[in-house]
């Protein structure tokens, strides 16, 4: 189990656009509504109302980017399991709770085998892990297996709870190994990037990169408005004649 | 074969209703299944695919709704106060006692002086219902949140373009290239926002965020104008110029859709200066510009001209469109003289009044398009202005953001981008002129009750609400020479006004779903204050106060009475066309709320739906429409009210399947109805026919369509008003031209906020010794006071740090850890403070609404909330700091009596840290203790 | 990372006990009787079971915790787990056979040392192969794990002058690993702008967690170790558990009490390790830190 299926053929994925993000939470808690109630160990909130730390498989984090010469800008990055091709998470598990399914390359844990020992999460370089502290067994974005494989699901709903909520369009779900599915090819267009490509994990989710901001093309005015000899005429009105003449 | 009826992820059935984690109003599935004591629980929502306003998505609230539908700080059963005010310490009661308690307050108030009930409902859904309620018990007394939130949004929308942003327009999404969004943090249209900016960007459509702060929708902008707080109007007023000057206007849009080309009196001094020039038959006058002829405005056959001097009836007289272009081409409005007071530069504002006029002209389009216009001229096209606008808080919340937002109204006609593919666009009932709309009504009877609904548009001095000494009649001063044209009330004034006993004291304040004594009222620790203090005799200054809350809130802590309403999932309610519907564009719609699952409160009373209560609570005052011939309660509760009450005959609180099921807009009441409703997944719609969908306001089909689904009773075509009449009036008055004036003390500010053009004037005065702005905006992962009751929001916004711009970081030698002390002219408050460098160089921000007193909310006492939150309410007085002469005016905008929230000026200080942020409030007892240690919701109702 | 009590204490505990079951195993009581070699021989087998057992503490279901010994083909901490097993059970055989039985088998001795000097260098692979924390990806990791425990179980052994020789070479790399591991966060490949894919953009700096409050993945590899508080506790590292223990062994024939001393400079090298190892986890710097805005330095 705990070793990495040969590659698969079918790569499941996200594909979350930092061009649109509002960072506005809905994938986290959409996710954790739907993923609390999945089956498994209930997303527990410790000290629920006094400090509160919850488990969440997802969650937005907030940058920004100071440049030197434009505006700094302020990008919304959310963070789930990236299902890696090469995913230390998974073989370093001691049990075999942590897999990478070969038929769709997404990343799991068996919550009935996991002991939570924590080395998944320490293997991941992404935060992607989190151990549930009620159940004392580890918790991942599951892309919504349930949902994403369901046969009782309309198919319009097939895909993860996150990408069904995300008001913004910014999460995008598909077959990232297939280069027509409309994911990956928005991925191919918008130049989707690795996260820590660094890290060797190869990660199947991808991000697009949040495009040119701030340095919009320098417009003149003046260029685009009438011959203006005659502009400062009639108190800075020169244009209104001609302009009232050509209505008729 | 799976349908999208189907319950998912082990849920047995779904239930379609509405949304009410926030005043968005998306449709919602809620997916059921049967708890382990068999009954219904909540496995979990989703947004509703076919619902007009969210189209399937759903927010981080929305989500989130199972933890606000299992909070532990639901109340549960009536209380009455047993501690001191403020305390916390409730007994409950049973609902019979409540209400009788309620009734015997209320009714001697009704026969003898109907005034003395202050009645005020916050973000309220149902303010058609709980305004006709009052008007029904009599009192002047009432209105909703609207005078503290956006009324000036509201009133400057509708008298200008006879619509508004809010929720009441929106951008054409689908054709828009270039967006400008102008303070707003979430809007109240939140999810709308959210699927258009998306479509946007997957166009890669140019968004430009004004706004002092880059979060969110600013973070995601194209380009960031970090605009110094309140200085918008100058801003957009020099875009105006900048336009006017290179001859970039839509004239033809100007002289056929605005009232650019009609005649205005210019006689300084005269008693009717500034006042249009008029026919004999009332109306507006324009001079045609082939022969100086005057015709009326709406003469199909009218040239009219745009410039000259004409004499009317012997009085000088010149064109909207002259007066217009002589203020706003003055070198006052130059790039240059704006550039520092706004923070924005001279380049970058030509730049973008270029793109402005690039994409608006050069990027327009003649779209064939079919349509009549109201006098019968056929049109084969209409013309694409791909730029749009919106704006909100971050422009109303100043007192000068009516005039603020005139301003951006003006530039979107100047750029004829109102109402034609790729602008902006109204949904219906919008488009509907000032005429449309009714004028206040006070002028309180005993035992009577009003003769029209509360709020409304004064179109001059005449329909101000005031006494024969010409006080005010409203405690809180709508409608008065304070604020004239305060369209949703006061309800931040209110609080202090009745303490002040001005302009009368009053024995009852009502209250429902506002948190009025904590972060829906400036001045908090003052209003805390307020609320508390005792007459010499050893009563309270304010005798009685009823809340209606759901939750154990900090208000909750100081009224005598509660009476708990149910959670959003367990009551009926209407989103109704008569209040704020969730219409679009091409279609109308409203929409209910039903029990999808019961209130239920093992162990206690138990709570019932607020509008139910006060339908019950009117039967027994023996209100009038409230009862029948025989004194009995005519509606047994709301669900009944929604389905048989009727405003005008046929036009009831919801629009859909009226009559047998198959009339719409208007038709008699239909028993059947709430559940069409339910089958359609709870909510109504009426497309807009294909012939009314642009040019509405001109649109002879729009009209047609209007009048028959029972919008307006007559078709009221009408064109856009750059130059505001009414203002002029009450500017008239101010000169002491009329026989209803101002007291002289205030005739200076009235006659400087009642310009008939905006003129970018500044909120308020500079003062050396409060350098910086300061600012709250709304996370988007929590709504106001709700969101801390809820073991998952919370967690993202459990505490709410100062953001203070990297110049002053650095400047004050601030450090990770460190904490600031922000002080304004009225209060200090010290609390964590963060770094942030896309900022406004001079202005201070935090999260709105985060900070809570200890003890409320369920909250564990020493939770985060109270520790290292707080609230900039603290520092902002709903007065303004005394004027020479000593009179404070209201912290407000003087056109609308809007709250000026974001006027706040302060300094700040490094400080070091503290166990708890100031200012200390003390805590609260919770009458419905504490949640529990750990929450792991399984899906089926068990935590 | 978080330095979790259970795990200083199962690291330390268990480097003892293997590292003098490696010592046993070479059959350094040679000539010693019976109850010797089985107190010897019970002490390492309850330092490195106990040290086992207070792993388990580590754990959210420590009953499970024989499905760790599953997947020894990929995961280290399984062949941790194979081995510990594998050098207990081995080493109970020999020191059973040696100890009541008086004869010594040699190739068991052997066996045992050798697989409790791989259980050691397993336990340490463990860290050095995780990529996501740049200080422990480094041979010096193993290296030191083996050089402590091999010194530690040659103090208990009473090997006393290979022992003061083998401090003194695990000083050396307990000195190496730090300073090479001061460095190691900033010089690796992963930084803010690795993680957001916006570092060509310009410097990225976190402007707002996720969650206002604390998670797993904060407490657990968030940890933050004040600079003079890490001074202070290498100091006392380096003191009591090499230099002192160091000084003491190879002195201690000129001490009064010897056993009384010698037992003490013991517990001075316990006590010492296990300040290294909590330094071992609270230095170490996850670069999950980096999405929380912690960036190196
Ligand atoms: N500093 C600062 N202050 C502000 C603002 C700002 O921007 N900055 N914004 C202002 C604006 S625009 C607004 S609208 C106000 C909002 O302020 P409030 O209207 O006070 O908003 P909340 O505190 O969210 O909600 C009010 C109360 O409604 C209760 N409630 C929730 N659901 C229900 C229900 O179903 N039934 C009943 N009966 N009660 C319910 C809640 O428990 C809460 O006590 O804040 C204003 N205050
Ligand atoms: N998630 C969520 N949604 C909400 C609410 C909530 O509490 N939470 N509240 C609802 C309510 S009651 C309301 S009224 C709406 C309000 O919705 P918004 O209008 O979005 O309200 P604010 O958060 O006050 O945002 C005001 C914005 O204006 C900016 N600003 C302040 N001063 C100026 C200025 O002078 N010029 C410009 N250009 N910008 C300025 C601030 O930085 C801030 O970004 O949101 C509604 N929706
Ligand atoms: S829901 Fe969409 S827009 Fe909101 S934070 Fe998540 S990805 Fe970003
Ligand atoms: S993101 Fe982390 S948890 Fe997910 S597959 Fe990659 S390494 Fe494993
Ligand atoms: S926590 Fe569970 S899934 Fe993770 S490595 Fe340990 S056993 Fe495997
Ligand atoms: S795919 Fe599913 S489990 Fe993963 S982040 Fe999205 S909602 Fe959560
Ligand atoms: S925006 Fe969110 S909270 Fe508001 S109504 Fe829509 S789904 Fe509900
Ligand atoms: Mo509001």
């Amino acid at each position: 189990m705990t070793s990495l299926p040969s590659e698969p053929t079918v790569k499941l994925g996200l594909v979350i656009d930092l061009d649109t993000c509002v960072g506005c939470h809905a994938c986290v808690i959409s996710c954790k509504e739907w993923n609390t109630g999945a089956g498994g160990a209930p997303l527990s909130d410790m000290d629920a109302y006094g400090e509160a730390e919850g488990t969440f498989l997802n969650r937005v984090h907030s940058y920004e980017v100071l440049r030197d010469d434009a505006p700094p800008m302020v990008v919304h990055l959310p963070k789930s399991c990236l299902h890696c091709d090469d995913a230390p998470c998974v073989t370093v598990c001691p049990t075999g709770a942590s897999f990478k399914r070969g038929e769709d390359g997404i990343v799991l844990v068996n919550e009935a085998t996991c002991i939570g020992c924590g080395l998944c999460a320490w293997a991941c370089p992404y935060g992607a892990r989190e151990m549930d502290r009620a159940a004392g067994v580890m918790k991942k974005c599951t892309l919504c297996v349930d949902r994403v494989t369901s046969e009782t699901l309309p198919e319009a709903d097939r895909v993860p709870a996150c990408v069904r909520a995300c008001p913004a369009g910014a999460r995008h779900f598909g077959d990232l190994n297939d280069p027509e599915d409309p994911a990956a090819r928005l991925s191919a267009a918008r130049g989707g990037m690795d996260l820590m490509p660094e890290q060797g994990t190869r990660p199947v989710n991808r991000y697009l990169p949040p495009r040119e901001r701030d340095e919009g093309a320098v417009m003149d005015l003046v260029a685009l408005a009438d011959p203006a000899e005659d502009a400062e005429a009639g108190g800075g009105l020169g244009w209104l004649d001609r302009a009232l003449a050509k209505l008729g | 074969m799976p349908d999208d009826q189907a319950p998912q992820g082990g849920a047995t059935r779904v239930a379609k209703t509405t949304c009410y984690m926030c005043a968005c109003r998306c449709g919602i599935d809620v997916h059921l299944v049967d708890g382990p004591d068999g009954r219904p629980a909540v496995r979990y929502i989703e947004g509703n695919r076919d619902h007009p306003v969210n189209r399937g998505v759903i927010c981080a609230k929305g989500s989130a709704g199972i933890m606000q539908h299992l909070s532990p700080a639901r109340l549960r059963a009536p209380m009455k106060r047993v501690g001191p005010r403020g305390s916390g310490e409730f007994e409950e009661i049973s609902w019979e006692e409540a209400l009788e308690t309620a009734r015997s307050w209320l009714a001697p108030l009704r026969e003898t002086a109907p005034q003395k009930l202050a009645f005020f409902t916050g973000r309220d859904q149902s303010q058609s219902f709980t305004g006709w309620w009052a008007q029904m018990f009599g009192t002047p007394n009432f209105a909703a949140h609207g005078g503290f939130c956006s009324v000036n949004m509201a009133a400057a929308g509708i008298m200008t373009l006879g619509g508004a942003f809010w929720e009441f327009g929106t951008a054409d999404w689908d054709r828009c290239e270039y967006f400008m969004l102008f303070g707003v943090a979430e809007d109240h249209d939140s999810n709308p926002i959210k699927i258009g900016l998306g479509k946007l960007k997957a166009r890669g459509a140019k968004v430009v965020g004004v706004n002092p702060v880059r979060t969110g929708y600013n973070a995601v902008a194209s380009e960031w104008v970090g605009i110094t707080p309140g200085t918008d109007g100058l801003f957009a007023l020099s875009l105006v110029r900048e336009l006017l000057r290179a001859g970039k206007v839509d004239l033809e849009y100007l002289i056929e859709r605005t009232n650019a080309p009609w005649l205005v009196v210019e006689d300084p001094g005269a008693a009717d200066h500034g006042l249009f020039a008029r026919g004999e038959d009332g109306e507006a006058l324009v001079s045609d510009r082939r022969d100086g002829t005057l015709r009326r405005w709406d003469d199909p056959e009218a040239r009219p001209a745009l410039r000259g001097r004409f004499d009317v009836d012997g009085r000088p007289c010149r064109p909207v469109f002259e007066l217009m272009a002589e203020r706003y081409l003055s070198d006052a409005y130059a790039p240059e003289a704006v550039a520092e007071t706004c923070g924005v530069s001279a380049e970058t504002i030509r730049r973008i009044a270029a793109e402005l006029a690039h994409v608006a002209f050069e990027r327009s389009e003649r779209v064939p398009y079919n349509w009549t216009d109201w006098r019968g001229v056929e049109h084969d096209h209409v013309v694409a202005r791909p730029v749009a606008f919106h704006a909100m808080r971050g422009v109303s919340a100043h007192a000068n953001g009516f005039q603020t937002c005139r301003a951006l109204h003006i530039l979107q006609c100047l750029l004829g981008a109102i109402e034609v593919p790729g602008g902006f666009r109204f949904k219906p009932p919008y488009p509907k002129p000032l005429e449309a709309h009714p004028k206040p009504h006070g002028d309180a009877q005993p035992g009577a009750p009003l003769a029209g609904p509360h709020l409304g548009f004064p179109r001059g001095p005449e329909d101000l609400l005031l006494d024969a000494e010409g006080r005010p009649q409203r405690i809180d001063k709508a409608f008065s020479w304070e604020a004239p044209i305060s369209a949703h009330g006061l309800m931040h004034m209110v609080i202090s006004n009745a303490v002040a006993g001005d302009p009368y004291p009053i024995d009852t304040l009502f209250l429902y779903m506002a948190n009025m004594a904590w972060n829906s009222s400036m001045n908090t620790t003052g209003v805390m204050e307020m609320l508390t203090r005792r007459n010499d005799d050893g009563g309270y200054v304010i005798p009685r106060i009823i809340y209606s809350d759901a939750y154990s809130s900090e208000m909750v802590a100081y009224a005598d009475l509660i009476l708990p309403d149910t959670t959003y999932l367990e009551r009926h309610d209407c989103i109704s066309l008569l209040d704020r519907p969730i219409s679009e564009p091409d279609a109308a719609g409203d929409a209910i709320r039903w029990p999808v699952v019961e209130p239920e409160r093992p162990g206690h009373a138990g709570v019932r739906g607020f509008q139910s209560v006060l339908l019950d609570l009117g039967a027994r005052l023996g209100l009038p429409a409230m009862v029948d011939d025989e004194g009995r309660a005519k509606y047994r509760d709301y669900a009944d009210y929604m389905v048989r009450h009727e405003r005008r005959p046929g036009v009831g609180p919801l629009a859909g399947w009226r009559g047998d099921g198959d009339s719409h807009g208007r038709g008699a009441p239909n028993p059947e109805q709430i559940e069409r409703y339910k089958a359609n997944g709870g909510f109504w719609q009426a497309h807009v026919p294909e012939g009314a969908r642009w040019m509405r306001p001109w649109n002879k089909a729009w009209w047609d369509w209007a009048v028959e689904i029972g919008l307006v009773d007559a078709p009221q075509p009408y064109v856009f008003q750059l130059w505001l009449e009414p203002l002029a009036k009450f500017r008239l008055a101010a000169e002491g031209h009329g026989d209803r004036v101002p007291p002289e003390a205030i005739r200076d500010r009235l006659r400087e906020a009642m310009d008939p053009l905006p003129d970018g004037r500044l909120p308020g005065a500079e003062d050396p010794a409060f350098p910086l702005h300061a600012v709250t905006q709304r996370p988007a992962a929590m709504y106001h006071a709700w969101g801390s009751q809820n073991a998952w929001l919370r967690q993202i916004h459990g505490e709410n740090p100062i953001y203070v711009p990297g110049e002053l970081w650095r400047e004050h030698g601030f450090e990770d850890g460190d904490w600031v002390a922000v002080e304004s002219a009225h209060g200090r408050i010290e609390a964590p403070a963060a770094l942030m460098e896309a900022v406004n160089p001079r202005t201070l921000w935090t999260w709105n609404a985060i900070g809570k007193r200890p003890g409320a909310w369920a909250l564990r006492e020493d939770a985060p909330e109270g520790r290292r939150g707080v609230l900039l309410n603290h520092l902002i007085h709903e007065l303004l700091p005394p004027k020479g002469d000593g009179l404070r005016w209201s912290n407000s905008d003087p056109v609308t009596g809007q709250a000026a929230w974001y006027d706040l000026r302060v300094r700040m200080e490094r400080v070091p840290a503290r166990e708890r942020s100031s200012p200390d409030v003390g805590r609260q007892a919770s009458p419905v203790g504490v949640g529990p240690e750990v929450v792991a919701y399984d899906g089926k109702g068990t935590t | 990372m978080h330095p979790a009590p259970s795990l200083i204490v199962f690291t330390t505990l268990s480097g003892l006990g293997f590292g003098l079951i490696a010592w046993l195993g070479l059959g350094v009581h040679g000539a010693a009787p019976g109850w010797v070699v089985l107190t010897f021989g019970g002490l390492a087998f309850v330092l490195a079971s106990a040290g086992l057992l207070a792993s388990l503490g580590h754990l959210g279901h420590p009953e499970r915790a024989w499905r760790a010994l599953s997947q020894w083909r990929s995961s280290w901490l399984s062949r941790e787990g194979v081995l510990a097993v594998a050098t207990l059970g081995v080493f109970a055989v020999y020191s059973a056979l040696w100890g009541f039985g008086g004869e010594r088998v040699v190739w068991l001795g052997l066996l045992s040392s050798a697989l409790a000097l791989a259980t050691v260098a397993a336990t340490a692979m463990i860290y050095a192969s995780i990529r996501a924390v740049p200080r422990w990806r480094h041979w010096s990791t193993p290296a030191l794990f083996v050089a402590l425990a091999l010194a530690g179980g040659a103090l208990l052994a009473g090997r006393t002058t290979v022992g003061a020789g083998l401090l003194l070479i695990a000083l050396v790399l307990q000195v190496l690993h730090w300073r090479r591991g001061d460095v190691a966060y900033a010089e690796a490949a992963s930084d803010m702008g690795t993680a957001t894919g916006l570092g060509a953009r310009g410097r990225v700096r976190m402007l707002e967690g996720p969650h206002t409050g604390a998670n797993y993945l904060t407490d657990e590899m968030v940890h933050r170790v004040g600079r003079r508080r890490s001074k202070a506790l290498r100091r006392i590292a380096i003191v009591l558990g090499f230099a002192l223990p160091a000084v003491v062994f190879l002195t201690l024939e000129a001490w009064p009490a010897k056993h009384t001393v010698a037992g003490l400079a013991v517990l001075s090298h316990v006590a010492g390790v296990a300040a290294s190892r909590w330094l071992f986890y609270a230095e170490a710097e996850h670069v999950v830190g980096l999405w929380y805005g912690r960036a190196a330095g």
